[in-house]
């Protein structure tokens, strides 16, 4: 190598780039063939772990991570933690909303076009259901009125 | 990494307000990967929006990802691996000094691109016949379960913002043949191959998150 350059640089031999490539092919396959299974909530806890290995397998070797500079790393590890929080808090709010009201529980705007569209399967006994829950919610909420406060504010 | 520092002439593409080659690869890289950052949270709006909704109409869900073709789904993710290959291969092949070695596996990572593009498209166009498309335009009934639209918007958002990614790519390693093919990079001087290999890179990664959510397991 030139002394001038980038010599710096690892050149990685050509089997790594192979190895981690069929690597990458096998979990491919496993996931679709674990995919075939009726494991319930397996099945999305094992497609997400393949897909975090791959995706690992990916930035560490072919995005160089496992040898550059650690703060690209950190970089990159940075933007993960930020999604995840964005995607917990996210889903602690959606998973959790209809614990006290059931009508929570469901989308804010059912008027929305979007939600209440005739012709599509469901959705209009969907907005009769919600308008029952939501008027029986009321009633309740108007005789316990300190525990809907309580609901409010969570 | 020592050796950069001792040079005493500045090569025609190290830029004036950097010190030494080592410096601009460096910086460079640095700027590549936040720019990486953003495009995770820029997908990770859509990554939330999936949650939500999985979470909201799971057995929609459940249903209408039976719509999708798993073995399409599965051969574009072996094709994009191998585009990853391909290209991290063309950028070892610059840092050995091979020209035409680095022009073929360019070449072939467009062509995998271009293949990825072609299967997307017949896929999408039999979704279109069917009238499964997103919010208002879905005219589908085969699909039981609430708001099955919802399904196609989020696929269709994330689908095609993936292969917007894919098309920016391609235009990306032209510009990289192009250059190559000029000339302009060697085995010491390569970091933009280098940094349209960590963007294609990142195309492939959400690929592989893609995959499984739509095609596997809805």
């Amino acid at each position: 190598m030139s002394s001038n350059g980038q010599s710096h640089h690892h050149i990685l031999p050509l089997s790594v780039y192979i190895n981690v490539g069929l690597a990458l092919l096998v979990l491919t396959v496993l996931t679709v063939v674990v995919a075939q299974m009726e494991l319930g909530v397996f099945n999305t806890i094992l497609a997400m772990v393949i897909a975090i290995t791959k995706a690992s397998l990916v930035a560490l070797f072919f995005m160089h991570l496992k040898y550059d500079n650690k703060l690209y790393l950190i970089v990159f590890l940075a933007a993960i933690a930020f999604l995840g929080l964005f995607i917990i808090l996210s889903m602690a709010d959606t998973e959790t909303r209809g614990d006290i009201y059931e009508f929570r529980g469901r989308p804010i705007n059912e008027d929305a076009v979007i939600y209440n569209r005739p012709g599509v399967a469901g959705i209009d006994t969907l907005a009769g259901e919600v308008a029952d829950t939501v008027t029986a919610a009321t009633d309740t909420s108007a005789a316990n009125q300190s525990e809907s406060d309580t609901a409010g504010g969570q | 990494m020592a050796t950069s520092h001792t040079e005493t002439h500045h090569p025609n593409w190290l830029q004036h307000h950097f010190s030494s080659p080592f410096q601009q690869g460096e910086s460079s890289k640095l700027g590549m990967w936040l720019f990486l950052l953003t495009e995770v949270l820029f997908f990770g709006g859509l990554f939330c929006a999936y949650a939500v909704f999985n979470a909201w109409y799971p057995e929609t869900f459940i249903n209408a990802h039976k719509s999708l073709s798993w073995p399409l789904g599965a051969t574009n993710t072996i094709v994009l691996i191998a585009s990853s290959v391909t290209m991290a291969l063309a950028i070892r092949s610059m840092q050995l000094g091979s020209k035409k070695g680095t022009l073929i596996l360019l070449w072939s990572t467009m062509a995998l691109a271009a293949v990825f593009l072609v299967i997307k498209y017949f896929e999408y166009s039999h979704k279109f016949h069917l009238g499964q498309l997103p919010g208002e335009y879905y005219t589908y009934e085969g699909i039981a379960g609430t708001n099955p639209h919802i399904f196609f918007s989020v696929y269709f958002m994330m689908t095609g913002l993936h292969g917007i990614h894919v098309i920016a790519g391609m235009i990306v390693i032209g510009w990289m043949i192009y250059r190559t093919s000029q000339d302009h990079f060697s085995s010491d001087y390569y970091t933009p191959i280098e940094m349209t290999g960590l963007y294609w890179h990142l195309v492939d990664l959400v690929w592989i998150f893609l995959f499984p959510m739509f095609y596997l397991i809805g």
